[in-house]
Formats: structure tokens, C-alpha cells, sequence
């Protein structure tokens, strides 16, 4: 069952990220492919994370499609303007990939080309706008095209930014704008999460939580400190720090955040960061 | 010098929609040379929005709206007559207009358009900067310009980087434009502006200096002095 089907039936829907190599041996990105294929309904490529130059998404997409895994094309505006976007989204048809997260994406100075020129020509409304207007069989420009696409259109939400509010009417725009599903930015506190969900759910659309394994306390820190609308409580740092094994202590808090916010909404995304071969492990102890 | 060119009468009207009463803001500068905001412009709006149905509760013609200090200095002897108004027009560059919005404790209207004119530009007010974009997108932003706020220039609406009301690039000396705007609409209980607005494809092609301005401008004359 595709993610779409899976969501429209009201079927709790997990999905995976994938971060394509650096480089050209996707030895890695195969073997986590294979791990994945069957545990969950699609496996999201990131699209140059965190501004840092690698393999592309649209390659790596097509990829997980031949090997029979259902992919979501994740896609930036930071690098193409335009005519390039909505090119690489037919080109992302014609290959049978029709699931797509919109993303404005990080700034480049963010990454390993901080010089590079941002462009930013769309941002993630405007790109839900612009995949809609090619399934009207109109560009942006309002020219025809010859046949049209069809997609199933996702987009970012950060539940646990603060305030939240400015996040739910961007969230709200882009529902308007054409997004299907959300995929969320990480969230460790299921109380806020609760809060996000009680005022999201009236757009309608489907959320799946988003999880970020944990691998060390001070990786909790870390992110505390740079990472906006990310907040890992002192609990959870505690736990962390004390555990022995780090690895299974971030697979078991993993599991458990999913396991508590499975019923406020419609799925879960794992960001494994590193950690994707860990991702079957996660949902055997969250019984997914 | 920095040029404007007012914005299509309908498109004003219908910033003004649901309000009744405007007060309206011009400059003695580079408005007046370009006939966007000088008093008879001032005037002659005016009498239009008035045609309309709209009561005009004053007007002030600042020199310069560019400047700050002195936009409080010639407002505030005009603080009822913008108390009694539902909202500012301002027939200025977005300088103006952002200068306005930052001072008053009221929604701001831009009237005009900021054309961007090759390299030729005013003297910058700090954070009141306009990126000449030639599609002044004031209104829907409480008169803080997306385009100069934030860093990637979004015009839809915040991204998910901002920590603390600081942008992700530069959390140190930047604030979040939108988490600016976000504040400056919820004061102004204008919130819906920024939640109901279509979505926002910019047309960056009228940021190229417009072919009627280019044989005014230092452009041109470049390339005159290039054949002598």
C-alpha cells in the first residue's frame, strides 16, 4: 500500500530518511534501502541536508524506486530557481515518483559552500503552489503542458517552536497552497506535541510525528543549542548521559516517544541521522 | 534618488478595503521629485478616496520620511487626526513606508511601488531597507519587508530557523524578519494578513531597472560616456 493509500485509509504510516552519499558509493544507501524496504511505507531522500553538497535526491529517489522501495523526493528551493524545480518535479514523474516534501531549505552558509549564491527564487509555499499549478497542466508561467503529473505533496511543520503560532499559519498556508501530508521537524515532548496537534488537526491533513534517534547527551545539547523549534528535556539528557549503552538507550527512547505520540496523530518519520541500519530496531521495540 | 511610481488605484482601494477612515502620509523628498507623494499627489488622493467614500483624517507631508527621528517629530503634532484613522497610506518609496509602520501604532498602507533603478540608491536607514523590487509587498507584511528581513528573502512566511526571534544565520546581530512581522501583525490584530494571503510567486523581473527609467538614470549616462 502506497503512503498516500496508506494515509487516506487512516492507517498509521511510518516513513525514513535517507541522507545520499557524499560522493558516488551508495554501497551504504543500498544496504539501509534493503533494511527499510518492507519495515516501512516510504523511505524520504534528503535533498543536499543542511546545505552540504552530495548526491542528489531525484538520483537517489529513483533508486530506492527500482529496488521496489516507495520514495518521498524531498526538494529545496536554496539551490534552483524556478524553471529548475519545476523541471526536476516532471522529471520526478516521469520516473514514477510522485510523493514530494516541499522545503524551503537551509541557508547555504549553513553547510560546505558558504559561498555559494542562495537562491531561494520559490520557497515552500510557492513550490506546493507551483506542483499544484503542473497538476492543473499549467506552469508557473501559465504555459500548457503536454500531459500532466500527479503528486502527493508534503511539506515541513516545527511543533515545538516557540511561539508556535507563526508555525501553524505558515502551516496553514501551506495546506491552502496544495501540502497532502506533514512530516514534522523532531519533537521529544509528547505535552507539547499534544498542544501542537490539538490546534493542527483542523486543517485536516495528515501529521507524522517526527523522531531524531539520540546517540549521546551531548548530542542533546548540541541541538538544544543550535537547532531551532528542537528542545530535548533534561530528563532525557539524563537518561542519556548515564546509560552504558548509548546506542540501545537512544533506539529505547526513540521507540518510547513514538509510542506515546502514536495516538495523536496519523503516523511517524524517522530521522536516523547515521543511525538508518537502526531503524527496524526502533520499530520491533515500538511494535511497528 | 530613490524612484517611486504609484501603485495601480484599484490595488490601493483594495489594501483600504473594510476601513473607512486614512490618513495619509507623503515626503518632501524623493516622492516629490517623482511625483508619488508630494502634497498635490497627497491632495489629489484625497479627493479620490474621498470620491470612494473614504474619510481622510489628515494628511502631513514629511521631509524625509526617510529619516525616523523626524518622522515622530512631524507626525506627532498629528496624533489625532491618525488616532481617528483606521489605517496610513503612505505615497512613498518602502523606506518611507517602513519608517511610517515602525513609529505609529497603526496598520500601514504602501501607495507606491519602489522601482529598482540600476545601482542608484537613497541613503539607506538601517533596518528600513528596500530592495527596489518594484512590487511593494508592505501591506500584507505590517510594514516590514520580508525581502530585507529575512535572510532568504522569503515572502510567505517564516521558515522553520528562527531560535528566539533570531535568525539561524546569524542568531548574534540578526532578529527574524518574520518573527518581526508575526509580532508587528499581532499587535495589530492583523494576524489573518499573514494567514489567508494567496501564495506569493515574486515577479524578481521588475526588480531589473524599468526600460522607461533607464535613459534617466546613471545607467544610461555609463553608457553614454563609454561611446565619447
Amino acid at each position: 500500500m502506497s503512503l498516500s493509500e496508506k494515509l487516506k485509509n487512516g492507517k498509521f504510516a511510518v516513513t525514513a530518511e535517507i541522507g545520499p552519499a557524499k560522493g558516488v558509493d551508495i554501497h551504504e544507501f543500498m544496504e539501509n534501502a534493503e533494511l527499510l524496504k518492507g519495515r516501512v511505507a516510504a523511505v524520504n531522500c534528503t535533498d543536499q541536508q543542511s546545505a552540504v553538497m552530495r548526491l542528489g535526491s531525484l538520483a537517489a529517489c529513483y533508486l530506492l524506486k527500482k529496488k521496489g522501495v516507495e520514495p518521498v523526493f524531498q526538494m529545496t528551493c536554496r539551490d534552483r530557481n524556478r524553471i529548475a524545480l519545476q523541471s526536476d518535479l516532471l522529471s520526478a514523474y516521469v520516473m514514477g515518483i510522485e510523493n514530494v516534501l516541499c522545503l524551503t531549505g537551509d541557508y547555504v552558509t549553513l553547510g560546505d559552500h558558504p559561498d555559494a549564491k542562495p537562491v531561494f527564487d520559490l520557497d515552500s509555499v510557492s513550490l506546493l503552489y507551483a506542483a499544484r499549478q503542473l497538476e492543473q497542466g499549467k506552469d508557473l508561467a501559465s504555459k500548457e503542458l503536454k500531459g500532466t503529473p500527479k503528486f502527493f505533496l508534503g511539506a515541513c511543520v516545527t511543533p515545538g517552536a516557540d511561539p508556535v503560532e507563526p508555525q501553524l499559519i505558515k502551516m496553514e498556508r501551506k495546506v491552502r497552497a496544495g501540502a497532502q501530508f506533514f512530516q514534522t521537524q523532531a519533537i521529544y515532548e509528547p505535552k507539547t506535541f499534544e498542544a501542537f496537534m490539538k490546534e493542527a488537526k483542523k486543517f485536516g491533513v495528515p501529521v507524522l510525528v517526527g523522531i531524531v534517534v539520540l546517540r549521546s547527551a551531548a548530542m542533546a545539547k548540541f541541538m538544544n543549542k543550535n537547532v531551532a523549534g528542537v528542545h530535548v528535556p533534561d530528563e532525557l539528557i539524563a537518561e542519556m548521559d548515564q546509560a552504558e549503552n548509548k546506542l540501545q538507550k537512544g533506539i529505547e527512547i526513540a521507540a518510547r516517544l513514538i509510542t506515546e505520540m502514536k495516538d495523536m496523530c496519523q503516523g511517524t518519520h524517522i530521522m536516523a541521522i547515521g543511525l538508518e541500519s537502526k531503524v527496524p530496531a526502533i520499530l520491533d521495540a515500538a511494535r511497528l | 534618488m530613490i524612484i517611486s511610481e504609484l501603485k495601480p488605484f484599484p490595488e490601493i482601494l483594495g489594501y483600504l478595503d473594510g476601513e473607512k477612515k486614512v490618513f495619509l502620509v507623503g515626503c518632501k523628498g524623493c516622492a516629490e521629485v517623482c511625483h508619488t507623494g508630494d502634497e498635490l499627489q497627497v491632495l489629489d488622493m484625497k479627493q479620490k478616496l474621498e470620491q470612494e467614500g473614504k474619510t481622510i483624517t489628515g494628511y502631513c507631508v514629511v521631509d524625509f520620511l526617510c529619516d525616523k527621528a523626524l518622522v515622530k517629530t512631524r507626525l506627532s503634532p498629528h496624533e489625532p487626526e491618525i488616532d481617528a484613522a483606521d489605517s496610513l497610506l503612505v505615497m512613498t518609496c518602502g523606506i518611507g513606508v517602513q519608517a511610517t509602520a515602525a513609529v505609529v501604532n497603526k496598520l500601514v498602507h504602501p501607495a507606491a511601488n519602489t522601482l529598482n533603478v540600476g545601482g542608484v540608491s537613497g541613503t539607506w536607514r538601517g533596518s528600513e531597507r528596500c530592495r527596489e523590487c518594484g512590487d511593494c509587498v508592505l501591506d500584507l507584511t505590517g510594514g516590514i519587508c520580508p525581502l530585507t528581513a529575512c535572510t532568504k528573502w522569503l515572502i510567505n512566511g517564516p521558515c522553520g530557523g528562527a531560535k528566539n526571534g533570531k535568525c539561524e544565520v546569524e542568531p548574534d546581530v540578526r532578529d527574524c524578519g518574520w518573527h518581526l512581522i508575526y509580532e508587528r501583525l499581532k499587535k495589530l490584530g492583523q494576524l489573518d494578513r499573514m494567514r489567508t494571503t494567496m501564495p506569493i510567486v515574486k515577479n524578481y523581473g521588475k526588480m531589473q531597472p524599468p526600460k522607461h527609467l533607464r535613459s534617466t538614470i546613471m545607467w544610461a549616462l555609463e553608457q553614454q560616456e563609454t561611446k565619447v
